[in-house]
């Protein structure tokens, strides 16, 4: 068995397809925190977008009511709606009443988690799959040898969330929406006294990050697995948060961080495929190891926002 | 007369999110074709309608408590801990070594099998053992945020994912019960002997003592001692008046003298020893061995976090969290009757945990307003009431 077995065109392939959630997740992410909100109900929010974005889906497949694109685009559009509701939730609880961010978005997690497993166990009951987003096959492109394989040869979410980085990143750093979220994210009180509504900031960035992490859930359920279980994120949604961390807040290190990490994700599964002698228990646990590593290495590096988990309290 | 009412607002937000709480459940219920008010009964009965009920109750609250003791000491401290599952997790695997290891050597093998023969040194042991493995893996991440400014939330949920890995590698491996090898591989210890196991409890009331027949442990006894030696810890002594002075504000703890990353790790390294009996305690009392499916709750029922439920419930007080624990075991066990009889998934469970956390974190804004209000109120007459909240 020699590297060749393991790095293969499949394996960055792959690497690309797994880092879709988390670019997603994690860039909806980046948006809550550089303004100063800890959103920590990532996890919750991707499991609830990816149950109803499958739901809707299998409903709208089974009863045959619209055309298979158009029960697709149902799904992602009743998950944009679900993450977004959520993310206007968290944005009430951390901004309005100035709830502990870091507490509350673990009481979002376990809400989502339990919720969409309620769901699923009364409305749909044992895994069903359907039939989600295609692979696209681009003229010439997709039988490129090798290139084709790693780039041409993926469904449309994947392309949407690369797409997704430099439009986040010239959002952040060249418009005056981007320019309001840093101020708020760093000094909210200068920010409020040049008149920038810090609420309504935190509110609009906390609502498109649920947005991106029901998205990111569809992105599962509908794209990348094609079927829903019982808690089918596994954690990944607070691996986003992680991975925001450690990409200092910008969306292009974000990105490189999540693509960083599905990359160590997919060799772990290539090593299983091919029966390597590594216990799979540590192949597993490789990925959490390395976000603990990346962490340690990271957070000296780069400046937080300043106002991070800090509710804004207007002086008197 | 004041006493009372500030007294009865303190514990305003948990009645408020007990309130929410029943709504939100209520409108689920209804959404999901049930009645809510069968539904409350079933859970009721489920939880406290026969003898054996309340007794399952109570060993569900146990791990529950444990833990929650843990949390109230790591978020008095500051420090979110969310790792108390992978903590947990961590003091079974130690402890049921330790309980593996000595029984096998001081036991002879006539007493091995002898009921409630127990033997106080390896049970003793065994609960050191787990204290001190949960400890060091909860201090791991109170290591990190001091030294590394690692946010100590996400560190303890990827220690989570770590542990869960170990546990089915070593049950897997070198523990897996020799009886399982070449069969089954169901991953799961050996059995412990009796003199490793935690005896069963019973009150002396009526006949055969209560709970006799059911499966309550002394563990139960063991985290209630402990809740109350955590009280006195945390508002009676030096040590734990640090730790709280480094939750409430690091920077003036910092000036005051007190070590703040020294602070950080003790706080950490106590909730995970907490986490780590809650583990210990599990496979000592109740289980007589360490066995998984493979899943992360599948150890620990989630006990990990509802114990984070439950300390909030308890107004971050160890003591608060004793009716707390008691509370959340008695919604888990209730709930399975609900499954049963109305075929209402006890998921519903996990979904209103997370509302109640949101809620009562939600309405401490208005706790906030009126301590505000209670300290110019206090730097008139010089009252102080550190403290006084008992549950």
């Amino acid at each position: 068995m020699g590297l060749d077995d393991i790095l293969t065109a499949s394996v960055f392939a792959s690497a690309i397809r797994l880092a879709t959630p988390y670019i997603f997740a994690a860039l909806g992410e980046t948006f809550a925190q550089r303004s100063g909100v800890l959103n920590l109900g990532v996890d919750g929010m991707m499991l609830m977008g990816a149950f109803t974005g499958f739901y809707a889906v299998h409903v709208a497949q089974v009863n045959a009511t619209m055309s298979e694109p158009m029960s697709l685009l149902f799904g992602v559009a009743v998950a944009l709606i679900v993450g977004g509701l959520m993310g206007l939730a968290m944005a009430f609880v951390s901004v309005t009443l100035k709830a502990k961010q870091g507490i509350s978005g673990i009481g979002v997690y376990l809400f989502g988690l339990g919720l969409s497993e309620l769901l699923f166990q009364q409305w749909v009951g044992t895994p069903k799959s359907v039939s989600g987003f295609p692979r696209i096959n681009f003229p010439v492109l997709t039988d490129l040898p090798i290139v084709g394989e790693i780039f041409f040869h993926h469904n449309l979410l994947v392309y949407v969330a690369f797409a997704l980085v430099p439009i986040s990143a010239y959002i952040l750093n060249n418009t005056t929406f981007g320019l309001m979220i840093r101020a708020v994210g760093q000094n909210p009180e200068a920010a409020d006294a040049m008149g920038v509504s810090v609420t309504r900031v935190r509110y609009a960035t906390t609502t498109i990050g649920g947005v991106l992490a029901g998205l990111a859930g569809a992105s599962l359920s509908i794209a990348l697995i094609n079927l829903f279980q019982q808690n089918l994120t596994a954690g990944q949604g607070f691996i986003a948060v992680a991975l925001v961390y450690f990409g200092g807040w910008r969306p292009w290190t974000v990105a490189a961080g999540a693509m960083l990490f599905s990359f160590v994700n997919a060799l772990q599964l290539q090593i299983k495929v091919i029966g390597a002698d590594i216990p799979s228990e540590f192949a597993v646990m490789a990925p959490y190891v390395i976000t603990i590593i990346a962490l340690v290495f990271a957070t000296k590096r780069h400046e937080q926002p300043t106002a991070l988990t800090k509710p804004y309290e207007r002086g008197e | 007369m004041a006493g009372r009412l500030n007294r009865l607002i303190d514990f305003a937000p948990v009645l408020i999110a007990l309130l929410l709480a029943l709504v939100v459940s209520s409108v689920l219920l209804i959404a999901l074709n049930a009645n809510p008010f069968e539904a409350f009964d079933f859970m009721l009965k489920g939880a406290v309608g026969s003898e054996n009920a309340t007794a399952e109750t109570l060993v569900k609250a146990t791990p529950i408590l444990f833990v929650g003791i843990g949390i109230t000491i790591a978020f008095r401290g500051g420090m979110i801990n969310i790792g108390g599952e992978g903590q947990m997790i961590a003091g079974a695997l130690a402890g049921v070594t330790v309980a593996l290891v000595l029984g096998e050597a001081r036991v002879p093998a006539e007493m091995a099998k002898t009921p409630g023969a127990f033997d106080l040194i390896i049970v003793t042991c065994s609960l050191l053992g787990g204290f001190l493995m949960g400890a060091l893996y909860g201090g791991l991440a109170g290591f990190l945020k001091a030294y590394f400014d690692v946010n100590e939330i996400l560190s303890t949920i990827m220690l989570n994912q770590i542990a869960v890995q170990m546990m089915n590698f070593l049950l897997n491996g070198i523990l897996l019960d020799p009886a399982e090898a070449g069969f089954n591989n169901i991953p799961k210890t050996a059995r412990l002997v009796t003199a490793a196991q935690l005896p069963r409890l019973s009150l002396p009331i009526g006949d055969p003592w209560l709970f006799a027949r059911t499966r309550l442990h002394w563990g139960l006894i063991i985290a209630m001692a402990l809740a109350v030696i955590i009280y006195i810890f945390l508002w009676r002594t030096s040590w734990g008046y640090r730790i709280r002075a480094v939750g409430e504000n690091q920077r003036a703890s910092s000036y005051a003298g007190i070590n703040v990353k020294r602070q950080m790790m003790f706080s950490m390294f106590l909730a995970g020893g907490f986490s780590g009996l809650a583990g210990v305690v599990q496979v000592l009392g109740l289980q007589y061995r360490l066995q998984t499916d493979g899943s992360p709750a599948g150890f620990t029922g989630a006990a990990g976090f509802n114990g984070i439920v439950a300390a909030l419930f308890g107004g971050l007080n160890p003591i608060g969290a004793i009716p707390a624990a008691a509370f959340f075991g008695g919604l888990l066990v209730g709930a399975q009757k609900m499954q049963r009889e109305l075929g209402v998934p006890a998921s519903l469970i996990t979904a209103v945990n997370g509302l109640i956390v949101v809620f009562v974190v939600s309405s401490e804004i208005f706790i906030l307003q009126r301590s505000k209000r209670r300290v110019s109120v206090a730097e008139q007459t010089d009252e102080s009431d550190d403290g006084e909240e008992d549950g």
